[in-house]
Order: structure tokens, then sequence, then C-alpha cells
């Protein structure tokens, strides 16, 4: 394992892109910071700028508008992160399944852009932060 | 030990030390912030986690900026601040100073800001111009008093040296003009407007994360993102450093004596004990904190722990303002104490009262 992987396992700033979620996703993901769960204490950071990250934390179902949006934030975040599909809705468009608005499952939108992206998915409606921290150090022991 | 091999020692410790003491006062930051907060917090060797993982990671320069601009300015901003540090070093450990220093020393301290300016106006992104109009305002409003806070220092030094001779730091380390009433305001003015330098939270219009999404670091990634967190670092040993010199009465190296390195070498080991147990418990975090805390005092880095915690405390209890407001603090509240300071502090030349 090189330096440079290893750093990133140790401080993993990820950046929150909504694609037409209900905010419920995005809540739990805000959790995650409070003091019960504290990601601070693994290096976890919630940062601004897609620049600055990481790890996109994509919430919602990846509607026609959000889509072009979501594949803009992908290619400005430097290389080499993770993507995280938050929810029931990014992982498989659930309940919108086919709906007029719908762009198709975030990951398929994706890997237009960059076929070899690492891609996590985390189910739930919404999922629980618990739920989160473990596929984050799934990623992480996967990479 | 002598002299010519202290000289080179100076020189070899001096910017490594520098960015090591940056890179742990930016986790006592964040430490700090996180017990306030009744969070666990980030392990000691965060800062210098984050600082490696964004060294190894891609540097994208947007379409639209102007290329050397945006890839100098980080640099312009860390050399400078490693000059001020560099400066102050030589003052504290071997009183070597010149006629003027202080002068240099308030031009060192602004490059920064400038810099950061610079950079973030040519990254042409919009979000990064509203942050640059926000910093150039508040660079604006706390300029002027803090100029104001240092004219008070150097009034009240006039008393005790040689004409000229206040204009020089080391002269004005050997006083304490805090412990008068122009002194003390003129330095609760400079230590807000240091918050203000520092960017840290009633100050961080610029870089408002929730609404400009990291504002004049907006476009900035990777290796150049790392030069600007160990300028902030930096920064962060910096103008603590000057403040306790300017009003506090500076720093006095008294470094252990030989019979003290067991007590010395005693305090390391419980200090890297607590950190390696201290994921188990809080006790234990708090417990190396202290230890840290008290191996600063005994160095004669107390004032600088006392101004940090001050600095992070305003941190944890106010929440971001507008940059009007802001202006109106600086101008009318700050300027409005540091002219009365000025005015008692001539007084108090004039008729030699010192405690004025």
């Amino acid at each position: 394992m090189s330096v440079k992987i290893w750093a990133l396992k140790k401080s993993v700033w990820v950046f929150h892109v909504n694609t037409g979620a209900c905010n419920n996703c995005d809540i739990e993901i805000v959790n995650m910071l409070t003091p019960k769960y504290d990601v601070e204490r693994f290096g976890i950071k919630l940062v601004g700028s897609p620049r600055h990250a990481d790890a996109l934390l994509v919430t919602g179902v990846g509607t026609e508008q959000a889509a072009i949006r979501l594949r803009e934030v992908y290619r400005q975040t430097p290389k080499p992160c993770a993507v995280f599909l938050v929810g029931a809705c990014a992982c498989g468009t659930g309940i919108f399944k086919g709906g007029y608005h719908v762009a198709g499952p975030v990951d398929e939108i994706i890997r237009e852009v960059d076929p070899d992206a690492i891609i996590a998915y985390v189910p739930g409606c919404p999922p629980k932060p618990e739920a989160m921290i473990s596929g984050v150090v799934k990623v992480l022991s996967a990479i | 030990m002598s002299e010519q091999l202290m000289n080179i020692l100076f020189w070899v410790l001096v910017v490594p030390g520098t960015v090591v003491l940056g890179l742990v006062a930016s986790w006592i930051v964040r430490k700090v912030s996180a017990l306030v907060q009744w969070r666990v917090g980030p392990p000691l060797l965060q800062p210098a986690y984050d600082v490696m993982k964004l060294m190894g990671k891609e540097i994208l320069v947007p379409q639209e900026a102007q290329r050397i601009v945006f890839l100098a300015a980080p640099l312009v901003g860390l050399v400078g601040v490693l000059l001020l540090s560099i400066m102050l070093w030589r003052i504290t450990l071997s009183q070597t100073a010149f006629m003027g220093d202080i002068i240099v020393a308030i031009y060192l301290m602004v490059l920064p800001s400038l810099a950061l300016i610079l950079g973030s106006s040519g990254s042409g992104s919009p979000h990064a111009a509203v942050g640059t109009g926000r910093e150039m305002k508040l660079v604006m409003a706390y300029e002027l008093p803090l100029i104001l806070a240092f004219v008070v220092v150097i009034i009240k030094a006039a008393g005790s040296v040689g004409p000229g001779g206040q204009l020089s730091l080391a002269a004005i380390a050997q006083q304490t003009p805090a412990l008068s009433l122009s002194g003390m305001l003129a330095f609760l003015a400079a230590l807000l407007c240091v918050q203000a330098k520092l960017g840290f939270v009633p100050f961080d219009i610029a870089e408002a994360e929730t609404e400009l999404g990291s504002g004049v670091l907006m476009e900035y990634s990777g290796a150049l993102l790392a030069v600007w967190k160990l300028m902030q670092a930096v920064m962060l040993v910096a103008l603590p450093l000057f403040l306790g010199m300017v009003f506090l009465g500076g720093f006095h190296a008294t470094l252990p004596a030989p019979g003290h390195v067991p007590f010395f070498a005693a305090a390391l080991l419980v200090l890297a004990g607590a950190r390696l147990l201290a994921n188990r418990s809080k006790l234990m975090d708090v417990l190396s904190l202290l230890v840290f805390i008290g191996l600063c005092i005994w160095v004669g880095l107390g004032k600088y722990v006392l101004i940090v915690v001050l600095l992070i405390l305003i941190k944890n209890t106010n929440p971001r303002v507008r940059i009007d407001q802001a202006m109106r603090f600086f101008w009318v509240y700050c300027g409005g104490a540091l002219a009365a300071a000025v005015v008692l502090a001539s007084i108090g030349y004039w008729w030699d009262i010192r405690w004025l």
C-alpha cells in the first residue's frame, strides 16, 4: 500500500451532492457529525467544495436536471475519489423507478463519465448513520 | 554549546519546527473545539494526515484561471508567514533585532491575506470572487485597528528606551503593555483582529463554508490546498507569538536546565502514553492536552497557549457575522476604543503615569 492511499484512508473529506432527495438521507448525513457519531474521530470531514473532496455522498434519485450537475461535480473532484450512494433512491431509484423525471440510477450516470469509478451502495430509507459508517469502512478496506 | 553550533541548529530546525508546531496547534484548535462541543475529535496526527493526503491528490487548474497567479499565490503566502515566524524566533532566542522590525513584521503579516486575495481572484470562479471581495473588505476593516493597537504599544515603549528604539521588537518585548489600561484595550482589540486574520469563526466570512462553499479556497485542490493549509497552520504559530511579544512581554526562552531533563522526559513519556491510550477514553485525551499545555508553559510558551486558548474559545462561542457587521465592529467599536487608548497612552507618557 502506497503512502498516498494510506494517508487517503486516514483523512476522507466528503462532499454532499443532493440529486433530488427528499432531505431524509441528508439529515442522516448531518447526523454523522453530531457528538453521538462524531466521524471527525476518523478524519472524515464535510467540505464545501468538490475540489477539496475525496468522496462524494450522493443522495436522491438522479433527476434529469441534477444528472448534468452530478457529472460535472464528479469531473471536478480530484482523483482518486470514491462515490457513496446513500439511500434507496440513489442505489436504484427506489419508488421513483420509471418516473418521467428520473435520469436513471445514479451509478449509471457516474459510470457514463468514468467507467472505473469506485462506487459504494448504502441502502435504506433513510440508512442509519451506522450503516453509512460501515459503508465507508468497507470501501476503505477494499481500496 | 558554542555560538556557531547554536546558529546552525537554529537555521536547520526553524522551518520544520515551526511547521510541526503549527500542525500541532491546528490539531489543538480542532481537538478543543471538539471537546467544547462534547465530541471526541480528531487524532493528534490528523492535520499531518490531511496535508499528506492532499499532497498525493490530483491538482486541478480551472480553465479560466490566471495560471501563474493561481499557482504562485499559496507559495507566496506560506513564504510570508514562514519569514515572519523566523524573524520572531530569532528575536526571541538570540535577541538579534534591527531598527524598525515591527514595521517589517506588520508588512509580512499582510502577505497571507494578500496572497489569498490574489489566488482566489485568479481562480476565475464566481464563488471565489465573492469570497475575494469579502476578504478585501475584511482586510481593510481590521488593518486599521491592528496598526492603531501597535501605535499604542509604541507610545508605551517610548518612555523606557532611547529615541527610535521603540520601533524594535526586542525593546518592545522587554515590557508588558497589557498591564496598563490602554495596553489592555489594545491587546483585546488586536486579539480580535488576529481572529479575523486567521479566518476564525466570527470572522470566517471570506471562507463561509455553508454559503460560499469555502469561498476563497474553493478552486484549490491537491498540493496547492495543502500549501494553504500549511500556511494557516504556520499563521497559528506566528500571529500569537507576535501578539505575545508585543503585548505580553515576550517569550524568555528558559530551556530546562540539565537537572530538569528527567522530569522533562517523564512529562514527554506521559504525553506519548496518554496519546497512545487516548482512543480508549476521553480522560486520557484531556490528560494529554493538559500535559502538552504544561510542557509549553515550562519552555516559556505559556503566553502563547493563553492567546491560542482565547482564540479557540472566541471561535467556539460565536456565530459568523455579516461583512457589514464586521466592518462596523472593527471601525466603530475597535477603532473608537483604540483612539481612546492612544489618547490615554499619550497622556500616560506625557505625565509619566504608568498604569494608563
